[in-house]
């Protein structure tokens, strides 16, 4: 089997080649790309600001145009947040990661570490 | 073949970890050490699934300015503009991999990544709109479904948010076709004609047979692939016939009939000659689509150019004032 059949249905609409396809450049051409921005969109009122995605924009406000045309076109939204991505500062993504170890071991912040009578109503 | 095995030097225990990840059917996130193979499978998949609904844009584009009523007009503009917004959820997921959406727009418009073959059919009349919502889109709604849950986080929710605009896509093209079946003999030959033509490409969208598809034990392994080939196709053959009974269509395929001991339906091998001719770039439209992405990228270079010229100088006046 050539390398040139080895196809996939994954292109989600329809076969595309994994075999013997780049996926990076060697040289990038000249052009300044956008910043990347990462969005949060409120769905209602009363709901957090949740993380969507991102996108490319020249600056912050066209990065919130965008976000509505990209991620809110049905009525997804009723507030937009972007933020630039290279603003972002985030923790480890190891979950062994000490940051999260003072909480592992304080099974007293939870309700269910205390035993109450079944018969005491409204705990 | 790079894409079965991990990168030599991977630490073995991070290894371990991210396959007691996947093991879990727990989601790999863009910051977690992963194979290298992992991540460059998964680039190329979706990438190429981005090129995918950015081309998909152009077969039915073309019917904007034809569409037969302003009803029509709003639905296929609504629809083609879902398709720009599917490829830009995608183009974000795969940056999350650490390659940039400039590099994978060139990578496509020199024809080093491809798209679906799909789209290298020319649509012949406005049937083929509806033929596309119903059978092409029904068809990518059976991939993608899966992939939801795929083992890659942003990869799905970015399917879930698609597959949410996709059911749209469908039923649009089924009442569409519906419509010009209660029409004229005229249209009920024009969306047989089309179901005719699109019949076959649409199941060769699911790829070769699973016996020549090496790939797919590895990205089954991953979690980035959740069903081989033959069963999609099974399961969309499945769905589509009632679908075109209750049209009042006939499928171009003699071999086509129930099998009541396997529970599914028998069908004859699309011609994967003819596939593979398509995927090598000698399909009917593969130049025009290549060539329109090309022009369209870089007679946008100049907006591209003054926004970033005008965010400058903005910045610069707003650091002015603040002295």
């Amino acid at each position: 089997m050539s390398g040139e059949q080895d196809l996939t249905a994954e292109g989600g609409h329809g076969a595309v080649p994994l075999a013997g396809v780049p996926v990076a450049k060697k040289e990038h051409s000249a052009e300044r790309e956008w910043p990347l921005y990462e969005v949060f969109v409120r769905g209602k009122r009363g709901l957090n600001h949740v993380h969507v995605g991102s996108l490319h924009a020249a600056d912050d406000e066209m990065a919130v145009r965008h976000a509505r045309d990209v991620y809110t076109r049905r009525n997804e939204g009723v507030s937009i947040w972007v933020v630039r991505a290279d603003a972002v500062t985030a923790s480890s993504p190891d979950e062994k990661d000490p940051l999260f170890a003072p909480s592992g071991d304080k099974v007293y912040r939870h309700p269910t570490f205390y035993a109450i009578p079944d018969d005491v109503p409204h705990m | 073949m790079t894409t079965t095995q991990v990168a030599p030097d991977a630490d073995d225990a991070l290894l371990a970890q991210f396959e007691a990840t996947i093991g879990r059917s727990d989601r790999i996130e863009p910051r977690d050490w992963m194979p290298d193979a992992y991540r460059k499978t998964l680039v190329r998949q979706v990438a190429q699934h981005a090129h995918s609904e950015i081309i998909g844009m152009q077969p039915e584009g073309a019917w904007i300015t034809r569409a037969p009523s302003l009803r029509r007009k709003a639905i296929l503009l609504a629809k083609v503009q879902d398709e720009a917004g599917h490829g830009l959820y995608l183009y974000s997921a795969a940056e999350t991999l650490g390659v940039s959406r400039q590099e994978l727009t060139e990578l496509l418009i020199e024809g080093r990544q491809k798209y679906s073959s799909i789209f290298n059919y020319p649509t012949l009349s406005y049937a083929d709109v509806g033929t596309i919502g119903w059978l092409v889109d029904g068809a990518a709604i059976c991939n993608q479904v899966p992939l939801c849950r795929t083992s890659y986080g942003p990869y799905g929710r970015a399917m879930i948010r698609i597959c949410k605009e996709e059911s749209f896509h469908q039923r649009q093209g089924y009442e569409l076709l519906s419509t010009m079946m209660r029409g004229t003999d005229e249209q009920r030959a024009m969306v047989q004609e089309s179901v005719d033509r699109f019949w076959w490409p649409a199941l060769m969208m699911f790829g070769p047979p699973d016996a020549d598809s090496p790939n797919t034990a590895q990205s089954m392994a991953w979690g980035v692939k959740r069903n081989t080939n033959d069963d999609l196709r099974q399961r969309f053959v499945d769905m589509s016939v009632p679908q075109a009974e209750a049209l009042g269509v006939t499928f171009p395929d003699p071999e086509l009939r129930w099998n009541a001991e396997r529970g599914h339906h028998d069908f004859g091998e699309p011609d994967w000659d003819e596939f593979m001719q398509v995927v090598r770039g000698h399909g009917p439209c593969n130049t025009q689509r290549i060539a329109h992405r090309r022009r369209a990228h870089e007679d946008g270079a100049w907006v591209r150019e003054a926004a970033t010229a005008f965010a400058d100088r903005q910045r610069s006046e707003r650091a002015e004032a603040h002295g």
